[in-house]
């Protein structure tokens, strides 16, 4: 095992009404072995123990699949590695290197502290369609609908989304196509999905524009960053439900 | 000490539940509008609970640390849920899951709750199903099983390795569909800090707003607690960084007994420390031990490389120990195993504390594609962390805390001890004893909140006397508020030198050491006198700067310190008074001659539920006795 010395450059504000900026710092002796947030927490110790204030930042699980943490590193949302910044190890930076941290940063996801955004928007895109009406207790035998293994299987591949945004934060229109997209195609790969399939694509799209997202122009900025793989294809396939919807319903 | 009353319906226990259900008293949809409910925590329990509540006509609020309920916890389990739905055709019934689950508990359950159990687990699977969860499935169309964690049969539904992901999603896709139905309000970011009772009843809350820090108060007929487990009293576990016992420690000492403290589960199979810097531990899923061998050097202090060592050289100490479930052993088993073998000098890796899990064999019998099919994702993840190559050098893995089997006491409404207050998930105690089994826990959370409480709160809201609506300017509210604020004040005001992870890692130390997989009455004795110590020295010197009027990381990890430090001296208590061994808990002075967990029925078959008094004298312990009418106690055996 072999230690690091860092500098770091790190987005502090205030709260979402107050202007950041970057301040710097100094983290010596970090272990290759920590993940990026361990790092982080070793800092704050730091800071803590001589009785200054930590740096707010969002974790829960540490392993990946919650969706909670999410830092944009040296410019990239997640780092230099395709997976989640709490999945992101010392071992792929070097000694001496400066680090820059930020928060992701896009309209919609209001920063509120330091590196802590607000995503509530997300919730707001599934409230508006992201569900299978089904009440508890009014669900059929599970067999009884069949779903051929490949259908489950792609189904599985959009809904493996876990949230965290890093697909808004590369993108340069800050749109929130490739977690809207995969939600839908989600649902439009199971026969459980299809009596509701449009009105869903067309509440759920309309509720994204109306959040301040913008549009999805192809940069495909989402899919390189995006920690679950989640390919850029479930745009088109959002869009042609869109579509569908619209000469369905009228 | 009063016996408690578990409230437990007479006859039969196959058909009780239906029974039950019968006799409860239905609320007419325009009254149910007129009941609002407070359900903390949106994991499996909690987001499963609020849907189907405002489904049924109440008004709900709900609750959670993270920025969005799709967050919790329940996020990360991912080896699968069982059902008895027998579609594989092997044998495996509602009887079959609940006789297996009362074993695996080592005989410390309440059986009417586990039947229960099994048998609404049926409706589990028909549910997510029908939300689009999208199970493994076989060509013909229809949904596959595993086996898992050693059961006989079959029973095990999975979504990849996600499994508590796609299912919490079902459950936030049912809530969030509420919220835009306008029948659920939510309340992200809210950290609950205590319970308010009016006439003995639980009629509300006070949170803390994470990110003003303002102290709010909301008001309820019910309110459901579904704020997941305390494993992370160890500082290192499998569990998330934010999971903690707050929410249920604040209700206990409002009044809501606790359950089983010490029957805690250490998961065999996690990646072992590697220092310091260390904040959680992570788990590979059990379904490796299905094809990976577990071994150790035979010679102590061996410092070859794995692969240099031969074959004769090497103790597969499991299949030696246990013939006949060898590698599949429960968790509870595997864990202490793992521990012999390191203790006597054996264990490997840089610290000494940990065992090989090899794959050597598998890979020859199903090649390289055949194991990363099965397992692909779990050997990326171990590479990512390790930054070693699992296909090439055994995986090293060691045991580690991931379950609380304890928590608050509830009855078999999931009703605790204070009136209107109910538990759900890992927050209660109810369902798996001394132990749960792989599989389970997703079960039991999903059980209890979309087919369990729903009804159960119904009955309790129609059938008792509320006295009228509570409003928040009620004087209880008014206490409860400030009793918040003079704690937050408080921590702020100390300024002293150590951070609270510090004393967290530091209460983790003893509480692994002394009341972790193995422990005995001089090492509890000295926990029971230690963790009083770090206490004191905890509130004289934690450093929180900042102010509590913002987001503040700090002062949050100290607030939930501070619960976890009285836990920790009752965890140990319970440990000592519990003078037997039994499934996870395991008091060396109580061993078979095979080395087993070696219960004393006649002494210990109940549950202890402590009653919290005041800071000045230690908690009460009450008993609740536990029959086996259905499933004979026996010796468990895995020989
Ligand atoms: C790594 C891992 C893998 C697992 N794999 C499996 C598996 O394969 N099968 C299985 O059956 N079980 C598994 N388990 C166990 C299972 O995941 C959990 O027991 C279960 O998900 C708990 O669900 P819950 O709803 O009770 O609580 P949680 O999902 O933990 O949710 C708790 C909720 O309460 C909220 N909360 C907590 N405290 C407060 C507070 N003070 N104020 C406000 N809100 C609060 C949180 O925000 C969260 O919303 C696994 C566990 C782990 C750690
Ligand atoms: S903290 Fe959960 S994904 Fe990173």
């Amino acid at each position: 095992m072999s230690e690091l010395n860092l500098k770091l450059r790190i987005w502090r504000q205030k709260d979402s009404n107050s202007p950041g900026g970057l301040v710097d710092y100094t983290l010596n002796g970090v272990s290759t072995h920590s993940s990026f947030l361990e790092m982080l927490d070793q800092l704050n110790r730091q800071l803590i123990d001589a009785g200054e204030e930590g740096i707010e930042f969002d974790s829960d699980c540490r392993e990946g699949i919650c969706g909670m943490c999410g830092l944009v590193i040296n410019g990239v949302a997640h780092g230099p590695v395709n997976t989640t910044t709490c999945q992101l190890h010392m071992r792929e930076f070097v000694d001496g290197e400066t680090l820059t941290i930020e928060p992701w940063r896009a309209g919609p996801f209001p920063v509120l502290k330091d590196l802590v955004v607000d995503r509530g928007s997300f919730d707001r895109i599934i409230a508006a369609g992201g569900y299978v009406s089904v009440a508890t207790g009014a669900a059929p035998d599970a067999n009884a609908i069949p779903v051929p293994k490949d259908k489950a299987s792609e189904a599985m591949d959009s809904a493996a989304c876990i949230g965290c945004g890093a697909c808004v934060a590369a993108c340069p229109n800050a749109s929130a196509s490739l977690f809207t997209g995969a939600k839908i195609a989600h649902l439009a790969a199971l026969p459980q999905g299809e009596p509701e399939r449009g009105r869903r694509a067309a509440n759920m799209v309309n509720k994204m524009d109306e959040e301040g997202f913008g549009n999805c122009s192809n940069h495909g900025e989402c899919e390189a960053v995006c920690p679950k793989e989640i390919p850029i294809s479930v745009i088109a396939k959002m869009k042609r439900e869109w579509l569908r919807s619209i000469f369905t319903s009228t | 000490m009063t016996v408690l009353d578990s409230a437990v319906p007479g006859g039969d226990i196959s058909g009780m539940w239906d029974r039950h259900r019968f006799d409860m008293k239905l609320v007419n949809p325009a009254n149910k509008r007129r009941f609002e409910l407070i359900v903390v925590g949106t994991g499996l329990a909690g987001a499963s609970a609020a849907a189907t509540c405002a489904e049924l006509g109440y008004k709900v609020k709900s609750f959670c640390l993270q920025d969005s309920p799709r967050r919790a916890h329940s996020i990360a389990a991912q080896g699968g849920i069982n059902a008895a739905t027998n579609y594989a055709n092997d044998g495996d019934s509602v009887h079959r899951l609940f006789y297996d689950t009362v074993k695996g508990g080592d005989y410390r359950s309440r059986e009417a709750n586990v039947h229960r159990l099994a048998e609404v687990s049926v409706n589990i699977i028909d549910q997510a199903a029908a939300q689009g969860v999208p199970f493994a499935r076989e060509y013909g169309g229809s949904l596959t099983t595993r086996s898992f964690g050693g059961a006989q049969v079959s029973r095990t539904f999975y979504a990849r390795g996600q499994t508590g992901q796609q299912l919490l999603l079902g459950a936030y896709s049912a809530l969030m569909r509420q919220v835009g139905a306008g029948s659920v309000d939510l309340y992200p970011r809210r950290e609950m800090l205590d319970l308010v009772l009016v006439n003995g009843q639980a009629r509300g809350i006070i949170v803390r707003n994470l990110v003003t820090g303002e102290i709010e108060r909301h008001a309820a007929d019910a309110v459901l607690l579904c704020t997941g487990g305390y494993g992370r009293i160890f500082y290192l576990s499998t569990n998330a960084v934010n999971c903690n016992v707050t929410a249920a420690w604040r209700a206990h000492k409002r009044g809501a007994f606790f359950a089983n403290p010490c029957y805690t589960q250490i998961h065999p199979t996690c990646i072992p420390v590697s220092g310091e810097h260390q904040s959680k531990l992570t788990l590979m899923s059990e379904s490796l031990r299905n094809d990976g061998r577990v071994w150790v050097p035979k010679k102590q202090g061996d410092t070859r490389k794995p692969n240099d060592i031969p074959e004769g050289e090497r103790d597969y100490y499991l299949e030696r120990r246990y013939p006949a479930f060898g590698n599949l052993v429960p968790r509870d088993v595997a864990s202490r195993a793992a521990k012999k073998a390191c203790d006597e000098g054996n264990g490997v890796g840089a610290t000494g504390l940990a065992v090989y899990l090899d794959f050597r064999d598998a890979i020859k019998r199903l090649g390289k594609a055949g194991v990363a099919e099965k397992y692909g994702n779990l050997f990326d993840m171990y590479a990512r962390i390790t930054a070693e190559n699992p296909y090439e050098t055994p995986m090293r893995i060691y045991p580690a805390s991931h379950y609380a089997m304890g928590g608050l006491w509830v009855d078999y409404n999931l009703m605790t001890t204070i009136p209107g207050l109910f538990a759900l998930g890992e927050a209660n105690f109810s369902d798996h004893g001394a132990n749960r089994l792989g599989a389970s826990a997703l079960m039991q959370g999903l059980a209890d909140g979309y087919f369990v409480a729903p009804y159960t709160v119904g009955n309790y809201l129609w059938g008792t006397d509320l006295g009228g609506k509570v409003t928040t300017d009620h004087d209880a509210f008014a206490e409860a508020e400030n009793a918040a604020k003079e704690k937050t004040a408080k921590l702020l005001a100390i300024k002293g030198k150590r951070s609270a992870l510090d004393f967290h890692r530091q209460l983790g130390k003893v509480v692994w050491n002394k009341s972790g997989m193995a422990r005995n009455e001089a090492g509890l004795k000295e926990a029971i006198e230690e963790i009083p110590k770090i206490r004191e020295e905890f509130w004289e010197n934690v450093s929180v700067p900042g102010s509590g009027d913002t987001l503040n990381q700090g002062l949050v990890e100290a607030s939930r310190l501070a619960d976890f430090l009285e836990l920790g001296e009752l965890l140990a208590r319970d440990a000592l008074n519990r003078d037997e061994s039994c499934g996870a808990h395991f008091r060396e002075e109580h061993v078979t001659e095979d080395g087993e967990a070696k219960r004393d029925d006649a002494n210990f078959s109940y549950a202890a539920a402590w009653e919290w008094h005041d800071e000045s004298k230690p908690q009460t312990l009450h008993k609740e006795p536990l029959e086996f009418k259905y499933v004979k106690q026996t010796q468990r055996s895995y020989k």
